[in-house]
């Protein structure tokens, strides 16, 4: 007897997708997630458009990383039209991501994912039994928001930033404040931590294969260069030689794959690529929560991002210390812009690695643009675990399986708006 | 008894939804007089009947028309939350080429799933009651209008341009730096962000209701700037009101 289950209504993730499986006399003969988010073609929407223009247009891909999608975009032109950044300019832009990557994975592990683990059908239905829980969510969330709104000038879709750094400055004095508020936010980043080590989490284990920007001085985040958990390295502008993006009749994202198959992105693979460079308290909460750096559990991704949550917090309290001493001088560009050029740039997003890659032609219009987006490099790699996951659920009742692979797709956190653009 | 209102998307980036999730403290407070009772990013539930409905995205496929339809069904009032739900926004951006155009430039494919049509806003399918505008939304302003709403009184949106709070705020005009700035017919209410930003009005708030067309051609002439300019920036956040902006 073939059977068909649709999860068609998957919900505590970013956008909209459905997950159907079709097994047949106790076997699992198919199983696809399904992106059905609508096509908004954005690399075709800024074919046309002055280079001062896109940076703005594409942080519209995604409310969530919209501080990503800028900072690729102006460092991808940047490489086109040979602008340089001060340096002053690149530790705002760092602190910046700091906020959003920060914002992002609290957002998934309080809102998202805790009350899988609480046994509750969303956090707003735990105000009354957790009060303490939800506004701890709530004001951790607020403080990640602050770095990007101080630097940033809003937590979504920023307006300081601009071609060759930034077009405004925070005073030294909100600096201050904010990192004031940082400390502050360290017990509430404690209880955090206590809650998160006592989740059971799913037993599951798969060896994936992790990408990342390298490390070089310090834990990935802006670069050129890529590496695999393997080892092997290669610089960014080469990234279409690395990956192939592929389309499927089932799903608006495209998928993307090297030649030895799928790979993972996002928390789990920059600890796998990059652990010696996680701050000194990461550390130590990655040891508290047992995290395997090899990521082989996919439900650890939210031991990872919590991790990084610390790690983050860490560098921008040192970020800010050093924008407080050195100053901020200069931070944006005198650079004369080239006339057209092609430029790549990836940055690490709170979901992994994004790609942008522009061409200008000599009056400074786009001619063509590629975006890859972290979500469409984990798809395939979702869709593998489940492959692997299911065999063992199938004997659980049917609203359990259901449960648990939302789980599962939801420790990804796929952001699938933008993975559809 | 507590106003029961919820939260559903169609093609967007959830950034204004986000924005609400932004207001944190606020929240709470907000958590006192309302029931969140649908909102698919945040919540596994799912109801019949709602007082208050958000919406944000624009329309794109046909699936969306029926979509937005029930939850018009299902809801006393429907609110366009942003940009896109409100006048098309950023989507809308390639309304001069064809689906099929589109199509080909991205995916280099024609399977029938990546079919779209010419993004919407949704007052083009159902009865739009109000509005939030913006690119995202301001969450204050989404806040006073939910207020007025819990109150029964007719939310009211600013009826002057962003110029007139970027004066009150004595940033530096666009225009003497050689920029072209919608400020002079955009709808204030975020107090020039984007100007306090460094950077200038790209009219993501939409045209304020009666938009003064002679002293802004005066305006751009006088800073040696044309037309088509505006229109190019007008374009981002809007569509199909180009002819009215002349």
């Amino acid at each position: 007897m073939s059977q068909r289950i649709k999860l068609d209504y998957l919900t505590r993730i970013e956008g909209h997708a459905q997950l159907i499986i079709e097994r047949k006399a106790g076997k699992v003969t198919g199983c696809r997630l399904e992106v059905v988010e609508t096509p908004r073609f954005f690399e075709a929407l800024l074919q046309g458009r002055h280079y001062r223009d896109v940076a703005t247009i594409v942080a519209r891909v995604c409310g969530v990383c919209s501080i990503s999608h800028t900072l690729a975009s102006l460092l991808a032109t940047e490489n086109a039209l040979g602008i340089e950044v001060p340096p002053a300019a690149q530790l705002l832009r760092r602190l910046l991501s700091y906020g959003e990557i920060v914002q992002s994975h609290l957002l998934q592990l309080y809102f998202m994912a805790v009350p899988d683990y609480l046994g509750a059908a969303s956090l707003f239905q735990l105000l009354d039994e957790r009060q303490e829980l939800v506004a701890r969510a709530l004001r951790l969330k607020r403080v990640a928001n602050r770095i990007c709104e101080v630097v940033g000038g809003r937590p979504i879709h920023p307006v300081t930033t601009c071609l060759g750094g930034f077009s405004a400055k925070p005073e030294a004095g909100q600096l201050k404040q904010l990192r004031q508020e940082l400390v502050a936010a360290l017990p509430d980043l404690e209880a955090t931590v206590e809650l998160f080590a006592e989740f059971d989490y799913p037993q599951f284990s798969r060896q994936r294969v992790a990408l990342s920007l390298q490390a070089e001085e310090r834990y990935p985040l802006h670069g050129d260069s890529l590496i695999f958990s393997s080892g092997e390295k290669y610089p960014v502008a080469e990234y279409r030689r690395q990956i192939e993006e592929y389309l499927l009749p089932h799903s608006t994202a495209k998928l993307a794959r090297t030649q030895s198959g799928c790979y993972m992105v996002g928390s789990q693979a920059r600890i796998c690529n990059a652990d010696g460079h996680l701050s000194p308290m990461a550390v130590k909460v990655a040891d508290a929560l047992q995290l395997d750096r090899a990521g082989r559990n996919p439900f650890e991704n939210l031991k990872a991002r919590l991790v990084e949550v610390i790690h983050y917090i860490e560098a921008a309290l040192h970020a800010i210390d050093d924008l407080l001493q050195r100053g901020m001088h200069r931070i944006s560009s005198n650079s004369t812009p080239a006339a057209g050029g092609a430029g790549t740039a990836a940055v690490e997003a709170p979901r992994g690695l994004l790609f942008h890659r522009y061409e200008y032609d000599p009056q400074g219009f786009l001619q063509q643009a590629d975006c890859v987006i972290p979500t469409a490099q984990n798809l395939a790699s979702i869709e593998a675990d489940i492959q692997l996951l299911l065999p063992q659920l199938l004997e659980l009742p049917e609203e359990q399986l259901r449960k648990r692979l939302e789980m599962l797709i939801r420790a990804y956190d796929p952001c699938l708006s933008c993975s559809t653009h | 008894m507590k106003t029961k209102i919820g939260f559903f998307d169609f093609a967007g980036c959830e950034g204004c939804q986000l924005t609400v999730m932004n207001l944190e403290e606020e929240l709470l407070q907000v958590l006192q007089l309302v029931e969140i009772v649908e909102f698919r990013e945040l919540m596994s539930e799912r109801v019949a009947q709602l007082e208050i409905a958000f919406v944000e995205g624009s329309i794109c496929r046909p699936g969306d028309r029926q979509r937005l339809q029930q939850i018009r069904d299902r809801s006393q009032v429907l609110v366009a939350l942003g940009s896109c739900a409100d006048n098309g926004g950023v989507n809308a951006l390639g309304s001069d080429r064809t689906a099929e155009v589109l199509r080909q430039q991205v995916y280099g494919s024609d399977l029938p799933h990546l079919y779209t049509e010419t993004p919407q806003p949704l007052s083009a399918v159902v009865k739009v009651d109000f509005r939030v505008p913006g690119c995202p939304i301001d969450g204050r302003e989404f806040l006073a209008i939910l207020q007025a709403l819990l109150l029964k009184q007719q939310p009211e949106l600013p009826s002057f341009a962003v110029c007139v709070e970027c004066k009150l705020a004595e940033y530096p005009c666009s225009f003497d730096y050689g920029q072209v700035c919608l400020g002079p017919v955009t709808r204030a209410g975020c107090r020039a962000i984007c100007i306090d930003g460094g950077g200038h009005c790209r009219g993501c708030r939409g045209l304020i209701d009666n938009p003064r067309t002679s002293p802004y051609h005066r305006i751009l002439e006088q800073h040696g700037l044309c037309f088509d300019e505006i229109l190019d920036q007008y374009r981002t956040f809007n569509i199909g009101e180009q002819e009215s902006a002349k």
